[in-house]
């Protein structure tokens, strides 16, 4: 099982940098902004997107987290060893708001599909957005991302690890190929973008 | 189970599957570790979530069925139970003995199979003899058993819930102290509550008249006829000193046939020793928290000011119960296939 880098500590800031000023643009500045953290590193990166925001435009941008379990559909053919569910916390209304959505990777679109499904049982946002840090394609729903932090072409059979400073001590995303019979499940304990 | 059964490592409710532990059933409590059991109160608290929120509804057990099969009384367990699943979207059909075959003789096994055959996901069941949930377990294949209380033997669903509504109101259960007072003899609730406090690390006191305590929870107990448990619980059958300093005071319902068959000398003399009363608290820690697992009667066990005063969460308990059911339903649909 080897590793290679895909972005350092430093392109994971300058992607967040990006889409923060991107988001601004395309919503015309932070009104009636909501950024809605899918758990676990969605969250993280929702956190920091706002800390941008209100660094380049000086406004308090609200961050609601969301946890997808209860919108997934393969709940039955899950290991049952992932049955924790994360804390769900939308402090403000969304009704009318622009939401953007974020997560770490997207790769399927089932995890994106759920967390649409979720945040409408909290109301009707004018408009659903989607920021992701690294679009690993492979889609098996019509889903893309409005703002993303890279793009990368993978094989199925490759895996990306996204590590965030908050969760695994530095920023880094990378790219885990070759053979994975020897894996003691580390891979799978991270986020491998898989719905 | 009986108290006096020694701790096997792996029991009814799991099996090893590729290394990782999966969980069926919930027969029992004895056989959840402390970190399953953390990993249930944290779910519990996202599903608390879900029940504070204008539509109640997540779409998680969309196509499952839920089968709740009741042979003795009961209102909120099975109400909870009803609105657990409703909430996941289950459907949740209800059947209790009057009224179905079981009148014309059916056994409980056969029930079960007839309900297994319709394609149903999860009993939930209640049963006056101790173990008929285990039996089911033992018996169906395709479906997973919850045990709502099964003669005197175990109620793992309202430990669980007692545990939630003590850990969310104080934090913690590790090191607090944790008084049950009334019939531990005759309780399901008490043992099941006895083994979840202790396995989490609370002190618990049992407190009552000395015919109802276990016998084999009793000081004098020795050797064989003591059980395990008793190294983790203390008797004090003087209810004022048992409250002292206590964390949290849970009383029993006291059953009024316990008196004709010699348990107790009289009503009148259970209530001045050991009713749950406001100058009784005065011992306990400040913001103690009082307990019952219903149904109550109120002047016998606990007194109304205290039922219904400002350290009681027995609502609370009601209103943890249907989240940690919840919690309970997605855990054994998780990768059931």
């Amino acid at each position: 099982m080897q590793e290679r880098q895909i972005m350092s500590q430093d392109d994971v800031r300058r992607a967040l940098t990006r889409v923060a000023h991107e988001i601004l643009e395309n919503n015309r500045g932070a009104d009636d902004l909501v950024i809605v953290g899918i758990h676990t590193r969605g969250v993280h990166l929702a956190r920091r997107i706002a800390d941008n925001l209100a660094k380049f435009e000086g406004v308090d941008v609200p961050v609601a987290s969301l946890d997808i379990s209860l919108y997934r559909d393969d709940l039955t053919v899950r290991d049952q060893s992932q049955t924790k569910i994360q804390p769900t916390d939308i402090p403000v209304g969304i009704q009318g708001k622009r939401v953007v959505l974020v997560d770490d990777v997207l790769y399927t679109g089932r995890t994106i599909r759920a967390a649409m499904d979720a945040l409408v049982d909290f109301g009707r946002p004018q408009i659903i957005q989607l920021a992701i840090l690294l679009d690993r394609g492979h889609r098996e729903l019509p889903i893309r991302a409005d703002y993303v932090g890279q793009n990368l072409p993978t094989a199925i059979e490759e895996r990306v690890k996204v590590r965030l400073l908050e969760t695994d001590g530095a920023d880094e995303v990378a790219l885990v190929f070759g053979d994975f019979a020897d894996q003691d499940g580390s891979v799978n304990s991270q986020t491998d973008g898989r719905n | 189970m009986s108290l006096s059964k020694t701790e096997e490592p792996l029991e009814m409710g799991t099996k090893l599957i590729q290394g990782a532990l999966t969980r069926k059933h919930v027969l029992d409590l004895d056989d959840f570790s402390k970190d399953e059991i953390l990993e249930v109160l944290e779910s519990s608290r996202s599903m608390k979530e879900v029940l504070g929120r204008d539509i109640k509804k997540v779409p998680a057990l969309r196509g499952k069925v839920v089968v709740t099969l009741f042979y003795e009384a009961s209102t909120r367990t099975r109400i909870s139970f009803e609105e657990a699943g409703k909430v996941l979207s289950a459907d949740v059909i209800n059947m209790s003995a009057s009224g179905s075959s079981t009148e014309k003789g059916e056994s409980l096994l056969n029930t079960g199979l007839t309900i297994q055959a319709m394609g149903v996901d999860t009993i939930v069941i209640r049963h006056p003899h101790s173990g008929a949930p285990h039996l089911l377990a033992q018996q169906l294949d395709k479906v997973s058993v919850i045990n709502a209380g099964d003669g005197l033997h175990a109620h793992p669903t309202q430990a669980l819930l007692d545990l939630y509504t003590v850990q969310d109101k104080l934090g913690s259960l590790e090191g607090k102290k944790v008084v049950i007072v009334g019939d531990i003899l005759h309780s399901r609730v008490a043992r099941s509550d006895i083994w979840g406090f202790a396995k989490m690390g609370a002190e618990v006191v049992l407190s009552g008249p000395s015919t109802l305590i276990p016998p084999d929870l009793s000081p004098s107990a020795n050797g064989s006829a003591r059980s395990h448990f008793a190294s983790f619980v203390k008797v004090e059958t003087d209810l004022d000193k048992a409250i002292e300093e206590a964390d949290v005071v849970m009383a029993l319902r006291l059953q009024h046939e316990r008196q004709q068959a010699g348990f107790l000398p009289s009503l009148r003399e259970y209530i001045r020793r050991w009713q749950v009363t406001a100058s009784r608290l005065e011992r306990a820690k400040p913001g103690n928290m009082v307990m019952h697992p219903g149904p109550m009667n109120e002047g016998i066990e606990i007194s109304n000011d205290v039922a219904h005063g400002g350290n009681s969460v027995i609502e609370d308990q009601v209103a943890n119960g249907v989240a940690v059911r919840m919690a309970l339903l997605y855990k054994l649909t998780v990768g059931s296939g």
